[in-house]
């Protein structure tokens, strides 16, 4: 379980949220709303952990993140805005790297099934700087398919620049996630159609 | 458990080399300045052999060291830039490991190089053939000790608006003992000394480098995407 207890971010000298807590159970879907600049992101990532919070704390089964970075880290898979791409590697090349800095194996077959699932099979030995972002951000998100093992999702505008259909079977993956008893934190401001309510967090309540 | 922590070491050095491959044309610049700033002395001192000669260790070193700063910026820029960064900081496998991949690969594209086409321009100052060896060999002990140190500039100012300058003005300084135990090795080597006493302390300051280097690297990498 991911708790996170009273914390406060700060950027330059502006807070932008305090007193802020989250308690995230196993199967439930959270989706951190607010307006442009709310904190959002800032949020994400210091539930990741790649941030740190100017107050309070955030434990993974009661605990803190930060003493347990190696535990923490193999249970959680984040997609920032970023899409960690290298424009000189391929699809497939890049999908490989990402599983290998996640400490995980997967052989090249399955690499190219999770590629042709999320619709990029003729591109697969295309550099990634002749890719649309909407190919690109599906690259990164081809890894949700092999990454079934991690219980926590967390996901920064996982939907943006992607068409109809990919943003339908992204949702199945996400909910078949939850069904499985994982946790998926993301934020979206597309009004996306999920089957079950998300849960809404909304930061607004802890602005300053 | 070994092969898995030590999975993540060679997927970062496979992926670096085969990038520095795909974009070779970065890392012949690197080399060419090597050259071409090795090429200017002879220009500007005139074809004096003794003053060559006498010069010629220390022109080889000063220009390896400049080679190598400015190929520097490079070693974490792209990754931070497009977020792989962020991934291997979030991979459970200790950070000390990729970062040291990340400066082998470095190394073997940026330092290895000079290593290699140092002896040839040693001959352009008439440097004595039987001290090419210690030259080599001070080199290639040498210049792992400064991509190491470089790497942690590189880390400090990475993201940083003229982090270029900054990191020279940082790096610098700490490449003086470096360059003095390495040109000086020659020079004992001539004036009859040996160079082992030297070559030994680059050797030393080699480990000691590989020692801390890659968890200082990590901790500025760590403050760098926050």
């Amino acid at each position: 379980m991911l708790t996170a207890t009273n914390l406060a971010c700060l950027k330059g000298d502006r807070l932008l949220f305090r007193d802020l807590d989250l308690a995230l159970t196993p199967g439930r879907m959270v989706r951190v709303v607010g307006a442009n600049g709310a904190g959002k992101t800032s949020l994400l990532r210091i539930l990741c952990g790649l941030a740190l919070p100017e107050y309070g704390t955030v434990e993974w089964d009661g605990r803190n993140i930060c003493a347990n970075r190696d535990v923490f880290h193999a249970d959680l898979l984040y997609l920032g805005h970023l899409p960690a791409l290298d424009d000189l590697l391929t699809p497939l090349e890049n999908l490989r790297f990402a599983l290998a800095c996640g400490g995980e194996q997967a052989s090249d077959v399955a690499c190219i099934e999770a590629l042709e699932r999320i619709g990029l099979g003729a591109q697969l030995d295309l550099p990634a700087r002749v890719l649309s972002q909407g190919q690109r951000r599906r690259v990164s998100l081809a890894r949700l398919f092999l990454s079934a093992s991690r219980p926590l999702w967390v996901l920064d505008e996982p939907f943006t620049a992607l068409d109809v259909a990919a943003v339908a079977e992204l949702v199945q993956t996400l909910e078949a996630h939850c069904a499985r008893g994982g946790y998926v934190v993301l934020t979206t401001h597309q009004d996306v159609p999920f089957a079950h309510p998300t849960e809404v967090f909304e930061l607004a309540k802890y602005a300053c | 458990m070994l092969s898995g922590t030590s999975g993540i070491f060679f997927a970062v050095l496979r992926r670096d080399l085969l990038l520095a491959w795909r974009g070779r044309a970065d890392v012949l610049v690197t080399i060419a300045f090597f050259v071409v700033v090795v090429s200017l002395f002879p220009f500007g001192i005139g074809a004096e052999v003794n003053q060559l000669r006498a010069i010629g260790p220390g022109v080889l070193w000063v220009a390896a060291l400049l080679s190598t700063l400015l190929s520097l910026h490079r070693l974490f820029a792209r990754d931070h830039a497009d977020g792989t960064l962020e991934q291997l900081l979030l991979s459970p496998d200790p950070a000390a490991l990729w970062v040291m991949a990340k400066i082998v690969a470095h190394w073997i594209v940026t330092g290895l190089p000079l290593v290699i086409v140092a002896p040839a321009l040693a001959l352009w100052f008439d440097v004595e053939q039987g001290v090419l060896g210690v030259l080599t060999v001070s080199l290639a002990l040498g210049t792992p000790i400064l991509a190491l140190i470089g790497a942690i500039g590189a880390a400090l100012t990475l993201g940083l608006r003229g982090g270029g300058v900054l990191l020279a003005l940082l790096v610098l300084p700490l490449y003086v003992p470096v360059l003095i135990f390495g040109a000086g090795a020659v020079e004992a080597e001539l004036g009859g000394i040996g160079a082992s006493a030297h070559l030994l302390l680059l050797g030393g300051g080699l480990l000691g480098a590989l020692a801390l280097a890659p968890w200082a690297c990590a901790a500025a990498l760590r403050i760098a995407v926050e």
